[in-house]
């Protein structure tokens, strides 16, 4: 997040896109619900009806993929009706007239045409948006996983920087993280490009730098693959052994028949993990790791707060945490710099090579936390971000064209799957449904369909139905609800039994290498 | 707190909840080494004093029946429990010998965004530092 989640409550409008917050993140959602109260203007635009949207001034219902499209047209109607912030265009970006250019065609009528949108709602949205003096973006997962998430991303912040919503309190462009640490997973260089603090893994400053804090030398200059195309890889034979710790690709990533395929190919595969789970059947060698109550550390939250988790009890049987498990195989492999003896000496070397966590030491994140940038121990963290200007200087403006999903609905599967979570339940369910109060809200795998095409289908409430796409089959509880538009059908991927993502499509956007996990075509029978 | 005579320890740790990336203010109630309830951290900056359902349950999965607690090999096609020094040579000859014989770029790291900064760090450094392949990653896409 470019802001802080306390500042939604200051904001004059919310603009939500592709998040679910008060299922997904509701402690979130409830603050944009204390910013309604307050008087706050609510904007909302997904492909199914969510709670939020019966708070919002203006609901959309777009059809999934079209995101480029109707935040095109957007800005349309913002550069249109002259709603712009011109002191802000002119003072902090550059590629404005491109911008322009590029979104003239987005024509309210050309996006109802593309997206479903109706075109005086559109305009009703972007009146509301732009007329604000404090407006804040907040999107997730319905905007990034999509093979145009990149283009998504760009599109929304064209938004915030044509109205000057950037850099003051209850503005901003905030992503919110699906998961407790994926904000610290990135920030200590868990991504194929980069060292911890965003420093490229082929920028030869930093290689050099990395090189001396390790004691190593020739560390590879060479950008890695990502987990999508490491299954890609793994099933071409080129990627041979795979360490896996604490993820479950068998329910969470695209195409499972797929990556079974890749996982059994491997040489070898080993897993650490708190569970039992449906990735350890391929493993050569199981590992059992500590949870977060039996260890210390730091996570990262979406608003880059790095927080403590304590050890509150001795690992569960013979279990260790990941940090130990790391060390000792490290160690087993002969290398040196692996002689930690807690976590808080991991992350006093962590802090010596990352600038952003400089300033940050065990001792004053206390129960509170620090956001970073955090570059010194007198610095009082950073809640936030590009106050004065952007780390290239100038904002730019990156004109996006529409392109269709990679798979679109046709006679054969003639309609439009999208997957998400639900408020009782977790990603792959490892946790949630081992607990016993979440288990008993809700435990079964459904598909969410329109009535209009479950009276085409013949199928009623709570029939069993088959979903299919060209990857797979499940077998599923039909809810016939209107929630979801026509032509639209709904999954949540928690269900190892009934699992979603094996209908999914694994393409993939080119820049982020996120799969379209937010659009397939499938059908459903009886 | 006395049970029976006998005197049981109860004390709250101060945490944060490890489901979404909100990262709200927990207190772990902990009872004789067993994690038995969460408790909302009042004077929190995210989550003042709230928690959402899953929030409240977070502790119920620590003692779960399906926790892994052994370290397991494979032999004969089926994983079998062993001790830990076993497993952790397994994984180092494993990862060894994959990059002696078919370069460090065939092996491959998934990090996690539910594992710990520290851990995350570490598991770079090993795919970096020792093994020497960039191929690391973590489920943020997902």
């Amino acid at each position: 997040m470019t802001n802080s989640i306390g500042e939604l409550e200051d904001a004059e409008v919310i603009l939500v896109v592709g998040s679910n917050t008060t299922e997904q993140h509701p402690i979130i959602g409830e603050r944009i619900l204390a910013a309604v109260r307050k008087g706050a203007k609510l904007i909302v635009i997904d492909p199914r009806t969510i709670h939020l949207s019966s708070f919002a001034e203006v609901f959309l219902r777009p059809r999934p993929g079209s995101e480029v499209a109707y935040l095109n047209g957007l800005a349309n109607v913002i550069i249109s009706e002259g709603l712009e912030d011109r002191d802000f265009i002119a003072s902090r970006t550059e590629g404005f007239e491109e911008l322009k250019k590029a979104v003239a065609e987005y024509t309210p009528a050309k996006v109802e045409e593309i997206s479903g949108i109706p075109a005086q709602d559109l305009v009703a949205a972007a009146r509301l948006y732009a007329g604000a003096d404090r407006a804040s973006i907040v999107y997730c997962m319905g905007i990034t996983q999509h093979t145009t998430g990149t283009d998504n991303v760009l599109a929304l912040a064209n938004l915030a920087m044509l109205t000057g919503n950037v850099g003051r309190p209850g503005t901003g462009v905030n992503p919110l993280r699906g998961q407790n640490n994926v904000q610290g997973a990135c920030d200590m260089g868990g991504l194929p490009n980069v060292f911890t603090g965003y420093q490229r893994v082929d920028s030869e400053e930093a290689a050099a730098k990395f090189e001396a804090a390790w004691g190593v030398e020739g560390l590879s200059r060479k950008v890695g693959l990502t987990i999508t195309e490491m299954t890609e890889k793994a099933a071409e034979g080129e990627l041979r052994a795979l360490f896996i710790m604490g993820e479950n690709p068998m329910v969470s990533d695209p195409d499972i028949n797929h990556v079974r395929q890749a996982l059994e190919k491997l040489d070898f595969l080993a897993v650490a993990d708190i569970m039992d789970n449906e990735t350890l059947r391929y493993a050569h060698v199981a590992l059992p790791a500590a949870s977060f109550a039996e260890k210390d550390g730091t996570i990262t939250n979406t608003e880059r707060r790095v927080q403590r988790v304590r050890k509150a009890i001795e690992p569960v049987g013979e279990a260790k945490p990941d940090w130990e498990i790391v060390c000792a195989v490290a160690r087993k492999m002969g290398a040196s710099g692996f002689n930690f003896l807690s976590p808080e000496e991991v992350f006093e070397e962590i802090r010596k090579v990352t600038p952003s966590y400089a300033g940050i030491t065990y001792a004053r994140l206390g129960t509170r936390g620090l956001q970073w940038p955090c570059p010194a121990e007198d610095h009082p963290g950073t809640p936030i971000l590009h106050a004065e200007s952007f780390p290239i200087g100038k904002g730019r403006f990156t004109p996006c064209e529409f392109r269709e999903p990679a798979e679109l609905p046709d006679e054969e599967y003639p309609l439009t799957l999208t997957t998400g979570r639900l408020l009782f339940h977790y990603h792959t369910g490892t946790m949630t449904r081992r607990s016993p109060s979440l288990v008993r809200e809700i435990d079964r795998a459904f598909v969410e369909v329109n009535p209009a095409d479950a009276a085409e289908l013949g199928i009623r409430d709570g029939d069993r139905v088959k979903v299919s796409s060209r990857r797979g089959v499940v077998e599923v509880d039909a809810k016939v609800t209107d929630k979801v538009g026509k032509g639209v059908i709904f999954m949540p991927f928690h269900f190892a039994e009934a699992a979603a993502n094996l209908l999914t499509n694994s393409a993939f956007d080119p820049v982020s290498k996120i799969p379209e996990l937010k659009v397939c075509a499938a059908r459903i029978e009886k | 707190m006395v049970d029976n005579g006998k005197e049981l320890s109860y004390r709250l740790v101060p945490s944060t909840c490890v489901y979404c990336g909100t990262g709200c203010g927990v207190l772990l109630e902990v009872m004789d080494g067993r994690v038995t309830g969460t408790l909302p951290q009042k004077d929190h900056p995210v989550s003042w004093g709230a928690l959402c359902v899953k929030g409240w349950a977070v502790h119920e999965f620590v003692h779960s029946e399906r926790r892994l607690t052994a370290p397991l090999v494979r032999s004969g096609g089926e994983l079998k429990e062993t001790d830990w020094d076993t497993a952790l040579a397994a994984v180092a000859e494993g990862l060894s010998r994959v990059a002696k014989e078919h370069g460090p770029d065939a092996v491959g790291f998934f990090a996690s965004a539910r594992c710990t900064n520290e851990e995350n760090y570490l598991l770079q450094k090993l795919a970096r530092a020792v093994v020497g392949t960039n191929n690391v990653d973590h489920c943020a896409r997902l």
